[in-house]
């Protein structure tokens, strides 16, 4: 067994996900048969191997132009958005979104 | 009365030009093809109506006037509903942002409306573009056209299913591990995941950032190069997006394909292939040769491993962008009485059940302890993944291959097995890792008449490999579509 029941009911506590009784067994399951299933990874010998985070930097391609991104100039641009952003909010007390007390006082 | 899949980019625009149709009676064609047809198909989320209008009449008014017309002027499109649209809802399919309107339009929008395009409405997918089924919708699956019993694939269903139903000419979608080309060779249309980087992401809701990209369904390869053409090209507003030069994609697609040099990697025809689908390609491959493409066996050694590592990955990368769904910005707030107890309400209320194992995956690999045996692990195989395409296209083009094991499976069919369904994403999500550009195109039906689609995969930014193919195939081998 690859994942316990307690960690799965961790997992969703650091994940801040609320699960019912049923849906942690559920997943336990689930994830078990994914987390045995990408054992095959340690199959591979990856010591010499680099993590590669993201493909901007990969010269996967003789010939092709580089792809790295420029840094653009600091530009300071009008961004006046407030407004319409705190219309989507589920309790906007502009220009605050409001939330649960988390001080007491 | 045209014949309803009968339009394309250059079809619109002749008839258009000719005074044969005017823009806003395109609009109003199309919209009454989906008002007949979207009940069934569940194809389209929510409606442009008066956007698509508006646009019409600019592009009416242009022609009155004798203007030059842009580029995809008076070009019918549906888009993805996990891309902002400036004041249209963009739900991702999902309960989470149900009444979520944009204010502002992504890039790849934005450029389509400076394109001349009319925007019919936002199209059905898995929720946050998690599954290849479209089952994942908190708003009901989007049906095959060509078989209502069946999934149009997924992520991006309804962006699939409304180009094959004639209910758009053209549609954007998302590819993170295949959700473009797999729903495109479930609905026998073209499909096209640009290269990473090669269009913009601002504005596209994230699901897994160093794998997302925009990309776009149409009827045929000519039409995907017209949209690519568009949207193609460096954002300011997008960190990742590529300062590289947008070639001519019209002019590349007319070169001719003989003398590429196609390689066949062995394991993408294993066990697991159906055996039509197998046939179907195999015969396509075969009519490449006889437009004069030139064969040869490839070995991709890590192809086997490419599974595991998308699928920790993609779900790591999914646990942190989906943390932003918190109740307190936007989107939906169940209340609690404490802030930690309205977040997990909220994400409990708002997230369905693929999205949830999904977070749940990516966070376990992310925390402490299993961090470097999950996470960075995988981010070494995918090294070696993409070093398989960098050796390969030593040697070759392009990599042709079937663009999913089977044609499209009954709805229900997969949905009590999530490995089964990942395992499903075996010939996509390679290419999706190594960032290379890759395309779905039609090589046929099986006996029960559901299509069947032929992947092929170029180096990074030469797109106009897969075109040049692409548009070489479907001349000399116009298939019924």
């Amino acid at each position: 067994m690859k994942i316990s029941r307690e960690d799965v009911v961790k997992v969703a506590e650091l994940a801040h996900l609320g699960l019912s009784a049923a849906e942690i067994d559920t997943y336990r399951e689930q994830l078990d048969r994914i987390l045995t299933y990408v054992e095959k990874l340690k199959k591979l010998d990856v010591s010499k191997v680099e993590p590669m985070a993201h493909v901007l930097h990969v010269a996967a391609t003789p010939g092709a132009e580089e792809s790295h991104p420029e840094l653009r100039e600091d530009t300071l641009l009008v961004c006046d958005v407030a407004e319409r952003v705190l219309a989507q909010a589920p309790d906007a007390q502009p220009p605050f979104f409001r939330v649960p007390r988390v001080i007491d006082r | 009365m045209t014949p309803p899949t009968a339009w394309t980019v250059a079809g619109v625009r002749l008839a258009l030009q000719a005074k044969q149709i005017s823009a806003r009676e395109l609009v109003a064609e199309f919209f009454s093809r989906i008002k007949s047809r979207n009940p069934e198909l569940n194809a389209y989320l929510t409606l442009s109506t008066e956007r698509a209008y508006a646009q019409a009449e600019r592009i009416d008014l242009a022609i009155e006037k004798s203007e030059a017309l842009p580029p995809l002027a008076g070009v019918p499109l549906a888009i993805k509903d996990v891309i902002s649209t400036r004041g249209l809802r963009t739900t991702c399919a999902s309960k989470m942002l149900k009444n979520y309107v944009p204010p502002y339009d992504a890039t790849a929008v934005e450029r389509l409306d400076q394109a001349g395009a009319l925007f019919l409405g936002k199209t059905n997918c898995d929720e946050f573009a998690m599954g290849g089924s479209n089952e994942n919708s908190a708003f009901g699956p989007a049906r095959n056209p060509l078989a209502l019993d069946r999934v149009p694939g997924g992520s991006s269903g309804g962006s699939a299913a409304s180009v094959a139903a004639g209910l758009a000419v053209a549609a954007l979608g998302t590819d993170t591990g295949g959700s473009i080309r797999q729903p495109a060779s479930f609905c026998g249309v073209t499909g096209l995941m640009p290269t990473y980087g090669r269009v913009s992401r601002y504005g596209l809701v994230a699901f897994a950032s160093s794998l997302d990209k925009i990309g776009v369904f149409a009827a045929n390869t000519a039409d995907a190069a017209a949209l690519l053409a568009v949207i193609a090209g460096h954002d300011g507003h997008d960190s990742t997006s590529a300062a590289v030069p947008v070639p001519d994609y019209g002019a590349e697609a007319e070169k001719p394909a003989a003398g590429l040099r196609i390689g066949v990697p062995e394991n993408y025809f294993g066990p697991g292939l159906d055996p039509e689908v197998k046939e179907k390609v195999d015969a396509g491959i075969a009519s490449l040769e006889r437009l004069g493409c030139r064969k040869m066996a490839l070995q991709m050694p890590h192809t086997d491993y490419a599974i595991a590592t998308y699928y920790i990955l993609a779900t790591a990368e999914a646990s942190s962008n989906l943390a932003r769904y918190d109740g307190v910005r936007y989107g939906l707030r169940v209340p609690g009485s404490t802030l930690i107890e309205m977040y997990r309400n909220t994400r409990e209320g708002g997230f369905g059940p693929e999205v949830k194992r999904r977070i749940m995956l990516g966070t376990y690999v992310l925390s402490a302890g299993y961090y470097d045996a999950y996470y960075v692990r995988a981010q070494r195989v995918r090294s070696l993944i993409t070093q398989d395409f960098t050796d390969a296209f030593q040697k070759v083009d392009a990599i042709v291959t079937p663009t999913a094991p089977t044609p499209a499976f009954r709805l229900g069919e997969k949905t009590s097995d999530p490995l089964e369904m990942y395992l499903a994403d075996i010939y996509t999500v390679t290419g999706s890792l190594a960032g290379v550009p890759g395309i779905s195109i039609p090589c046929g039906k099986n006996k029960a008449g559901l299509p069947v689609g032929m992947q092929i995969f170029a180096p990074h930014f030469r797109e106009a490999t897969l075109f040049r193919i692409g548009r070489a195939y479907q001349a000399a081998f116009d298939l019924e579509r």
